[in-house]
């Protein structure tokens, strides 16, 4: 009996190491498995034949994990893929890869920065076309790591080509908010359009569309840990040369711009094949962040209640803000789902999430209000409509979230419907992104 | 006789939630109760009954809860929730409607006898 224990022992041990199994899962094979030695052993079977064949009919590791990583996709991404070792291996190894593209972006925006005159002069297509330069690059090194016939390499390159004419051949008036609003949400289009070669394609898919949201929210990361690693760098290379005569702005000027395109490529490559160190950092993140964040809602709410939004206090930088702070609390929200185990019934986590949520849409309601009553004095300016226009994605979006999100934690809905409901909203993000490069400019005639 | 994969793998869900309509249960008396309803011509691989387990709680169509009696062994009880039984309603129109096909393509009722409330 005591080799029995042992041999359950060990079985667990290898059962618990499977990527897509957690704890709990194995107690509950491990229930499985003694049940049925138990019968095997009523039936007559000595303690070592029931536990072989009790285990034989679990059916073999390698299934059992495939099946389990299908299930729950979500585990599995702390653990890249769900192949065997040798195959996370051969794709963490493509290294050189994710580096040649990374180095392509760099040097297109070296040559970009050559051709403006740069640091002298800085004309405004350069900012215009700066994600233009970038992106491609990263479409491209997922369509390669992807292995994308070259078919699939085509809608992807269409987009690119087709928003290069667009940025540069609109007669954007100089210094108009028209073309600050069409360089501001350009870089949103295009990663829209880097999500064709990241989930190859499949488009529709619930569960690639949640994989490219979790990816963005781990890129995000990455960069900006990658971008605090540069700037503690530049600074001490910058003590550095000083001494030596060497200008060291004249360098940080040409490196950052370089580094973080290259950055760009690199993070992403750090996301797919460093998962398990982020892995650890997502949930701690949302954890600290979201109470804070609901708590500073919650706050700024009931002030703005009791003080009301007067019509001069209140301009566009406000509104700017305001959206700013609505992507963040979306941003949470998308995050907690992304990081969460699905199975969980609700806990104060989701809670908090929703009294953030309830609260911004508080806020936000009273933001359109009063940029309603202002908009109805001053009239539309492009300005005003982006704002409003966003504001009113925004908005759409975390009103079903707040009401589903209330039936998910009062126990009469379920976590699914959210990750669905928020899965089925990404392309709203896209069109409205385009709207404002595309259609937004002609509109106000690009003043 | 050998039942094709995709046969076991095509009623599994139907199954699983019909034996569930019966009242809660865990893993392996689910397993049980399938060999027996099937005199033990669907082989299942145990393992594979946990995540689809899993997949109906995502879907809302089972809750799982943990009981330990007093004596035995600490178990995860699977119920049937309202939309399951909403869901296991519609596979049994689908397989219904397929059982019945096949009856009169293979001609006579005699082939196939799979009336409601019936096996």
């Amino acid at each position: 009996m005591e080799s029995l224990e042992l041999e359950i022992a060990e079985w667990r041990s290898f059962v618990g190491r499977l990527p897509a199994v957690d704890g709990r899962d194995v107690e509950e094979l491990e229930a499985h498995l003694r049940d049925q030695i138990a019968d095997l052993n009523a039936a007559g079977l000595a303690a070592d034949e029931a536990f072989l064949i009790a285990v034989k009919r679990m059916g073999s590791l390698d299934g059992l994990s495939r099946e389990f990583a299908r299930e729950h996709t979500g585990r599995l991404w702390r653990q890249l893929f769900a192949g065997d070792d040798q195959q996370r291996a051969a794709a963490a190894g493509r290294w050189a890869e994710a580096l040649l593209f990374a180095a392509g972006a760099a040097v297109t925006v070296l040559v970009a920065l050559l051709v403006a005159g740069f640091p002298a002069e800085q004309p405004d297509w350069l900012y215009r076309n700066a994600a233009l330069l970038v992106l491609p690059f990263l479409a491209g090194w997922f369509a390669r790591r992807r292995e994308l016939p070259w078919r699939a390499w085509l809608p992807p390159a269409a987009a690119f080509l087709g928003a290069a004419v667009v940025i540069n051949v609109y007669p954007f008036e100089p210094d108009g908010a028209t073309e600050a609003l069409a360089a501001a949400h350009l870089p949103v289009v295009l990663w829209f359009v880097v999500a064709y070669p990241y989930m190859s394609g499949s488009l529709r898919s619930h569960e690639r569309r949640m994989d490219f949201v979790r990816f963005t929210g781990e890129w995000a990361i990455y960069y900006v840990l990658i971008a605090l690693g540069g700037g503690v760098l530049a600074a001490l290379t910058g003590a550095i040369l000083e001494p030596t005569g060497v200008d060291p702005d004249a360098v940080a000027n040409w490196v950052l711009p370089l580094g973080a395109a290259g950055a760009v490529v690199v993070a992403a490559w750090l996301v797919e094949s460093k998962q398990r160190v982020v892995e650890n950092m997502a949930p701690v993140l949302t954890m600290i962040f979201t109470p804070l964040f609901a708590l500073m809602l919650a706050g700024a709410a009931v002030s703005y209640a009791v003080t009301g939004l007067g019509g001069d206090a209140f301009d566009r930088e406000l509104v700017g803000v305001f959206d700013a702070l609505m992507v963040v609390v979306l941003g949470l929200v998308l995050y907690g789902i992304s990081a969460r185990e699905p199975s969980q019934p609700p806990d104060w986590m989701d809670r908090i999430q929703l009294a953030a949520v309830a609260s911004a849409l508080l806020l936000n309601a009273m933001v359109l209000t009063a940029m309603a009553a202002r908009i109805g004095d001053l009239g539309f300016t492009a300005n005003r409509a982006a704002a409003l226009g966003l504001n009113l994605v925004l908005l759409a979006n975390l009103a079903v979230t707040a009401r589903l999100s209330t039936r998910f934690v009062t126990g009469r809905g379920h976590l699914h419907d959210l990750e669905h409901w928020q899965t089925a909203y990404l392309p709203i993000f896209a069109l409205w992104a385009a709207t404002v490069v595309l259609i937004l400019p002609p509109a106000f005639g690009f003043a | 006789m050998q039942i094709d994969k995709d046969l076991v793998a095509a009623s599994a869900t139907p199954l699983v939630l019909a034996i569930l309509a019966e009242g809660e249960s865990y893993g392996y008396a689910i397993l049980r109760r399938v060999r027996e309803l099937s005199d033990g011509e669907l082989e299942w691989t145990d393992g594979m009954l946990y995540p689809l387990l899993h997949r109906l709680h995502r879907l809302g169509y089972v809750t799982p809860e943990w009981h330990s009696p007093p004596e035995g062994r600490r178990r995860r009880y699977y119920a049937i929730t309202d939309d399951g039984r909403a869901a296991l309603a519609g596979h049994k129109r689908q397989w219904l409607t397929v059982a019945r096909a096949l009856g009169d393509a293979w001609g006579g009722s005699d082939a196939l006898r799979l009336a409601p409330g019936g096996a």
